[in-house]
């Protein structure tokens, strides 16, 4: 269970990102955040594990408060929860396997993970991953060597490597084809139905949020516009989360 | 205003910017004495003909040589009576005949060589009875071995018996061998490629941790309240002094151990066996259940005395191993010199390590201590115990500050040196405290970034031979005051270049890296590093061409390697041996370039 308390964020001199938001997320629900480019998305999902400091509000996280913890008790919580980016964020010139084992960094003993040292649980786990997402075959090439999709699949294994409870997904598809994009997609769902990872996802289109999503929210200027089921969004709500002049597509 | 005037207004601007600049260019030859003039002036003439000849024949080989002296005997003056005549001219052999036999001094002679070695060369002398020569000409044969010369008979005291005009041909024999010089410039050359080896290995392996501190982006998120950083440094100050006393001690306890190699050893192995076994025992694979404090405390302190044996032990013993190894190796002492010196620089660098460690070590704990004050009490205490400990902590800074104003100036004055500035650092302490609210985070980070790029700065705009002079009145004349001041200088100049890598590094590794729970070593590890090798590879490779070009002047000062003996030569005025060494720096200059680029290629 995940609760988000009044958060709000102002970035050093601009407006409000996120202006007043509350919401909670039950364990195990996939949960869409949708809302034009600049509504507050990315500063949603980054508050959350504190990846950006929130300027007000609470984060409750399983009965602790992220916002207030201190650096370890923050590494903690982080290593519980998995990330996956937009623009993949991996570290392109290691080893996709190296980048699928740098999600056990919050775990393992930090003076061996200096000498790149993993124990052989976690490498076989790695392997596991990789076949999960279909590129076992690639797990010793440099990442950059790999395309967008195939890199994405790593920012997925990584994330699973965490063994998360929770994933934060950063518009994880919007630089990838519509073939792609759901594969990805049905990657985060197995995960989400298999697992039970709660999955909170900002996402850029509605057929993806209904397609794949229990639950959505809405941001617009970094207010909370809607909250309930991905159907809930009829025109009415549309033209309110994108304004007035946007139009439906998909 | 119309046309006409503008054009006028700006013919007069151009014409004013115009005698401007002659007026600085002119004065400019002022003050750089440009004269010309002087490069028509014969005498300059020959002698830098002179030096450019000798430069393009550097001093790298020698033959031995064979000489053949070709004479006819000559009387000066002519005697009385009968004139003398010349010998019979043999037919196959080399041999001269002069105009005359006999003359006066200073009077006008032909002299002609026959037979001679095709181009044959060497002095042709006149031989006194004595056997003292005087050179009258320097001659060169032609493609028939023939040659001849006017001269001039030498204005000697008169002597009845003949005397002699000698033609003497130096002939190379053998393969040539190694000059002196070209010994001396190999073996400075090679001085001089290790100084710029160790200058830029040491350099390098300070520069990229300094690089980190002095890198705003990797430091900017580091923040903590005004207790823990209070608490942090005078845990440092306490940490310092109490691991310098220890070390003190027990580098003073060990000592006598060095009379005693294998127990030295043994008792290395043994700390280290130690050190490692607490290593694994505080330190679980997983972390996932915590120790409790007391558990932790006593694993910190065993880590800290382990590590501190294992250090004095590893430097004395070390030392004693290659003092003993030296003589046994015969021409591979260098080896046991080596090990000798590496134990020397452990033994010198304990204190200093031990307290830095100690420091840390307390400073972290404390700080910690002073972390969870601050978020778990109310604001009012906190407040209370910043007012506190910012005041001792500002008190103690400063104090240090007025030691080491007390050490340069020698002032003798504790009122000035000491309770001012603790007063003074006091104030400031309670001022900070007062003004800032009780829970702020503090950007020490920032601090700590700015404090390094100001070092660093200040570092890199001293020249390395000005640093080279410092070392050489520090270490002495020779390599290794040189090798000091190029690493200083390279710490300086490369940890700027780094830390400017890794600020323009991509944050999105990093945000994934620390998204997984990772700390921030871990995060410079998996997100920082692999994204700045090729830089700071290809950085290092074009400091390591600087510094080549640098070892090979700074000798001009005392540093050590092939500037030395260029200096030298050119003082003693032989530039035919200082060519040989400016020819042995190009080469190097150029492989090294060559070379460094294939690496730079390889990795970028
Ligand atoms: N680092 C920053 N500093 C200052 N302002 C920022 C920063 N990051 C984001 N913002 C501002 O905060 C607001 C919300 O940005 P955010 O990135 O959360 O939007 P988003 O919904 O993720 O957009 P997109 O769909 O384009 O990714 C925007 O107005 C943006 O300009
Ligand atoms: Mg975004």
């Amino acid at each position: 269970m995940l609760e988000i308390k009044n958060l709000s964020k102002r970035y050093e001199g601009g407006p409000l990102a996120l202006d007043d938001v509350s919401f909670d997320i039950p364990q195990g629900e996939f949960l869409a955040v949708i809302g034009l480019s600049g509504s507050g998305k990315s500063t949603l999902l980054r508050c959350i594990n504190r990846l950006i400091e929130p300027t007000a509000g609470d984060i409750i996280w399983d009965g602790i408060n992220v916002t207030e913890a201190s650096d370890d008790e923050l590494r903690t919580v982080r290593r519980k929860i998995g990330m996956v980016f937009q623009h993949f964020n991996l570290v392109s010139r290691s080893t996709v396997l190296t980048n699928v084992l740098s999600g056990r960094l919050g775990y393992v003993n930090p003076a061996m993970s200096f000498l790149n040292k993993f124990p052989q649980e976690d490498i076989d786990n790695a392997h596991k991953e990789l076949e999960r997402v279909g590129i076992a075959e690639k797990a010793h090439q440099r990442a950059d060597e790999l395309s967008g999709g195939q890199q994405q699949r790593v920012g997925i294994a990584r994330a699973m490597m965490q063994n998360p409870a929770i994933i934060l997904a950063d518009e994880p598809v919007a630089s990838l084809d519509p073939v792609l994009a759901h594969s990805i997609m049905q990657h985060l769902e197995k995960i989400n139905k298999e697992q039970g990872v709660t999955i909170l996802c900002s996402l850029h289109f509605l057929d993806l949020v209904h397609k794949y999503a229990d639950r959505a929210i809405a941001l617009n200027d970094g207010k909370l516009m809607y909250d309930g089921p991905p159907s809930g969004i009829d025109d009415a709500k549309f033209k309110e989360i994108y304004g007035k002049d946007a139009e439906r597509v998909g | 205003m119309n046309n006409n005037e503008k054009s006028l207004k700006k013919s007069l601007g151009r014409g004013l910017v115009i005698a401007l600049v002659l007026i600085v260019f002119a004065y400019a030859f002022q003050v750089t004495d440009v004269d010309f003039g002087t490069t028509r002036d014969e005498v300059r003439q020959t002698s830098i003909t002179r030096v450019l000849r000798a430069l393009a024949h550097p001093d790298i080989f020698v033959y031995e040589t064979e000489e053949l002296d070709v004479e006819i005997p000559f009387y000066l003056p002519c005697p009385e009576g009968e004139t003398p005549s010349l010998p019979e001219a043999p037919s196959s052999e080399p041999y001269i005949t002069a105009s005359a036999a006999c003359g006066a001094a200073g009077e006008i002679l032909t002299v002609e060589g026959f037979n001679f070695p095709t181009y044959a060369q060497g002095p042709l002398n006149f031989v006194t009875a004595s056997g003292v020569k005087k050179q009258l000409e320097k001659f060169q044969a032609d493609a028939d071995g023939y040659f001849i010369y006017e001269i001039e008979t030498p204005n000697r005291q008169p002597v009845a018996e003949a005397q002699a005009i000698r033609a003497t041909v130096r002939t190379n024999v053998g393969s040539p061998k190694w000059s002196d010089n070209a010994i001396a410039t190999w073996e400075k050359i090679i001085e001089t490629i290790f100084i710029a080896l160790l200058a830029t290995f040491i350099g390098t392996l300070i520069a990229i941790p300094t690089s980190f501190v002095a890198a705003r982006n990797l430091m900017v998120e580091n923040t903590s309240p005004l207790t823990s950083i209070a608490f942090s440094i005078i845990g440092w100050i306490i940490g310092l002094w109490a691991g310098l006393q220890a070390a003190n001690r027990l580098v003073a306890l060990f000592e006598p151990i060095q009379e005693n190699l294998l127990l030295g050893l043994v008792g290395l192995l043994v700390s280290v066996g130690l050190l490692y076994a607490v290593l694994r025992w505080s330190i679980p694979a997983e972390d996932s259940e915590k120790k409790s404090l007391g558990l932790r405390i006593i694993s910190s302190l065993g880590m800290v005395i382990f590590s501190i044996s294992t250090v004095v032990l590893f430097g004395i013993s070390f030392r004693a191993l290659g003092a003993a190894m030296i003589e046994p190796l015969g021409i591979f002492g260098f080896l046991g010199n080596f090990i000798f010196q590496i134990g020397e620089i452990v033994v010198m660098l304990t204190p200093g390590l031990v307290g830095i460690v100690t420091g840390a070590i307390l400073g972290s704990i404390l700080s910690k201590i002073g972390q969870r004050i601050s978020d778990n009490r109310p604001a009012a205490q906190v407040r209370l115990t910043n007012i506190i400990l910012a005041s001792v902590a500002g008190a103690a800074l400063f104090a240090i500050l007025g030691a080491g104003v007390e050490w340069f100036y020698q002032l003798a004055n504790p009122i000035k040196t000491l309770y001012i500035p603790a007063a003074v650092g006091a104030i400031l302490g309670l001022i900070l405290a007062l003004t800032t609210s009780a829970k702020k985070p503090m950007p020490t980070g920032l601090i700590f970034y700015t404090i390094t790029r100001t070092i660093l700065n200040g570092t890199r705009s001293v020249e390395p031979l000005v640093m080279a002079i410092v070392a050489v009145i520090w270490v002495g004349i020779g390599p290794f005051a040189g090798s000091l001041a190029l690493a200083l200088h390279t710490v300086a100049a490369l940890a700027k270049l780094y830390s400017e890598q890794v600020e323009s590094i991509s944050a999105g590794p990093i945000e994934a890296v620390q998204a997984t729970g990772a700390n921030q070593l871990q995060t410079i590890i998996y997100a920082v590093v692999p994204q700045i090798i090729p830089p700071y590879i290809s950085f290092t490779m074009y400091r390591w061409d600087i510094n080549v070009r640098m070892s090979t002047i700074i000798g001009f000062v005392g540093g050590g390697g092939i500037g030395f003996l260029l200096s030298q030569n050119i003082n003693l005025l032989d530039y035919r041996a200082a060519s040989a060494q400016m020819l042995a720096i190009a080469v190097v200059v150029a492989t090294m370039d060559y070379i460094s680029s294939v690496i730079r290629e390889k990795f970028v």
